[in-house]
């Protein structure tokens, strides 16, 4: 079983949000970048687990610039066996998914996080599977593979569905799939040696772009309610917050 | 046009529809166009959408289209809106919108942005619309330059308004092709309180909360308003709760109109999950817990003591 993981960075989730340019672009300025979190804790180590059960390989694709290296390595030192660096800058989400599609001929699985935490798009999964003509389950909490069928579960609203569908597809990661795991020193050192192929990204495509960004308008500050007066907290939460 | 994929479960429309519809008409109005509805299945009451402005209600239904797949879904809806010459398609940010949108972009081959939470414009031609990044932490406004264009709508952006009457439903013949997934289970969790993404109230709760077996006094404080329960991430994590309840930057992401957070210190990645809440209540024992700053009405007690006080006020207030 071949399985590619797409991974991508996001700022780190105390990151101080700050834009630049006449607020057009974010400011990455002092910031620490991490693996989103979807795809380092779910997708990338259910991959692993699963080579580990059924024998394969574990590749890691990444779509965008040198920097990302870091987080590439760490993937591998989780366990991923190579990787592969699509060298561009990830400009939308479409974008991307053409890098990714273009790279995946031959894999029988596709996986990747439900979504990155920093534009919360949830929307390479869906591209990627539309331009494989491949099934597209997102949001997966568990996955477990018997031959050339994946039996995956997924929430859906108000519940969970359990699915079969026969490889090659395409899967999306949410929190249930796997659990974190620490790179250990053997991992880290194997993985400078592992092989990262960067490639050369193909058309452009942006359709899409953020125009500007604000910032919300902070509350104004907390209104402190009586411990002994809950009646009160009531009354304002129907006459002036009109929410109950 | 603008046309609305409006979702359906057991043969019913979903309460989120009202908003996607009425944000579609509010949308064609923008622009200038017609809004249309679309419903795949047999939906009973698919003609209520023209209350919200839907001028039109189309119908596929075909057996191929008998469980969700992302693949058969997108290849109904591109199809109608191929016929029906739609250049703006908005979803639900639900789960379904969620797997639709990305496939539907590279059908359509339209630019998409998921979770819009504004009426776009389109001054100069330039369609623009905005949506939360960051986890909630900032506002993106996004300039969309395809000629066809796929959006889902966050939850809670705006009012259902009633604005026409129920129209006629006409029927599309159309093949969405053959799925691949076989669903072998659905579980869904009873009870008849909203699921956490479309819940309006929210009582959540924290390790503040000591042990599973304290819960009673969150789920009373829930039931008197008939609200939704959460939680924090480390209490699902230690199983105290369910996994679906867990709100947050790597959990659910919500807005209800009402989130009260008891025994929960409000770190950075709570935050990020409940935010864009309308109104946020906390119940914390330490004046210094970082929660007090992103409150409208703070309590500073013994939760214990606090929260079974707040649901006598409450119950006492509805009788
Ligand atoms: C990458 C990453 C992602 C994360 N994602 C999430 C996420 O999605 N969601 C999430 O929730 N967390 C997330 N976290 C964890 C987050 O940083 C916090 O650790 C967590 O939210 C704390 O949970 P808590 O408030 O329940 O517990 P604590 O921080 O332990 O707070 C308990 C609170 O209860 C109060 N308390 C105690 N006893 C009482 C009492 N008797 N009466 C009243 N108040 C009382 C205390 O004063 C304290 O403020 C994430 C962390 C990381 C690193
Ligand atoms: N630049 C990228 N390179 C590789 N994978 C990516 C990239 N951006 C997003 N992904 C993958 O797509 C998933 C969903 O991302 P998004 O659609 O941006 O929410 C992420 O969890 C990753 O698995």
């Amino acid at each position: 079983m071949k399985i590619l993981v797409c991974i991508t960075k996001t700022p780190e989730t105390t990151a101080k949000i700050a834009f630049k340019d006449g607020d057009t672009a974010y400011d990455e300025n002092g910031v620490q970048f991490i693996m989103n979190p979807y795809d380092e804790w779910y997708a990338l180590v259910r991959a692993c687990e699963l080579k580990e059960a059924h024998g394969g390989t574990v590749t890691v694709i990444n779509v965008g610039p040198a920097t990302n290296d870091v987080i590439i390595r760490k993937a591998l030192a989780i366990g991923a066996d190579d990787a592969i660096r699509v060298d561009t800058e990830a400009s939308s989400a479409l974008y991307v998914a053409k890098q990714i599609a273009a790279q995946a001929a031959g894999y029988d699985l596709v996986l990747l996080g439900k979504e990155s935490i920093d534009y919360n798009g949830s929307e390479v999964g869906g591209m990627v599977a539309e331009l494989l003509g491949q099934p597209y389950i997102s949001y997966a909490t568990t996955l477990d593979v018997n031959g050339t069928t994946a039996t995956v579960t997924r929430d859906i609203e108000g519940g969970t569905e359990t699915a079969e569908i026969d490889f090659p597809l395409v899967v999306s990661a949410a929190k249930g799939m796997a659990e974190q795991r620490i790179p250990n020193m053997r991992g880290i050192m194997m993985a400078k040696r592992k092989p990262l192929n960067i490639v050369a990204a193909d058309g452009s495509d942006v359709l899409v772009a953020v125009s500007k960004y604000t910032l919300p308008t902070g509350k104004t500050s907390v209104k402190m309610i009586d411990p002994d007066n809950m009646d009160e907290l009531v009354r304002l939460l129907r006459e002036e917050a009109k929410v109950i | 046009m603008v046309l609305v994929y409006a979702e359906s479960q057991d043969g019913k429309l979903k309460k989120s529809t009202a908003e996607a519809v009425t944000y579609g008409k509010k949308t064609a109005e923008v622009l200038g166009m017609d809004c249309a509805a679309l419903v795949l299945g047999s939906v009973s009451d698919a003609g209520d959408l023209g209350k919200y402005g839907a001028s039109a209600v189309h119908q596929i239904t075909s057996d191929g289209l008998a469980h969700f797949d992302s693949q058969t879904y997108t290849q109904a809806i591109a199809k109608a809106a191929e016929q029906l010459g739609a250049k703006v398609v908005i979803l639900s940010h639900s789960t379904t919108g969620k797997s639709l949108l990305g496939r539907l972009a590279v059908r359509l081959n339209a630019g998409s942005v998921s979770g819009v939470n504004s009426i776009p414009t389109n001054d100069g031609g330039t369609f623009k619309v905005n949506k939360n990044v960051f986890s909630g932490k900032a506002l993106a406004e996004y300039a969309i330059s395809s000629d066809i264009k796929v959006m889902t709508l966050s939850g809670n952006s705006l009012k259902p308004e009633e604005s026409g009457a129920a129209i006629s439903v006409s029927t599309m013949e159309v093949d969405p092709g053959t799925s691949r997934v076989r669903v072998t289970d659905v579980t869904l969790q009873k009870g008849d309180v909203a699921p956490l993404p479309e819940a309006e109230l929210v009582v959540s709760a924290g390790r503040g909360m000591k042990g599973p077996e304290n819960w009673t006094i969150i789920e009373e404080l829930a039931d008197s308003l008939g609200a939704t329960t959460a939680c924090s991430r480390p209490v699902a994590d230690i199983g105290w709760r369910p996994h679906h309840e867990h709100v947050g930057q790597t959990g659910v992401a919500i807005k209800p109109n009402l989130y009260i957070a008891a025994g929960i210190s409000g770190a950075i990645q709570h935050l990020a999950g409940v935010n864009s809440s309308k109104c946020i209540v906390v119940i914390n024992k330490d004046p210094e817990a970082p929660f007090f700053k992103a409150a409208d009405y703070g309590v500073c007690a013994d939760l214990f003591e606090v929260v079974p006080k707040l649901t006598a006020a409450i119950r006492k207030a509805k009788a």
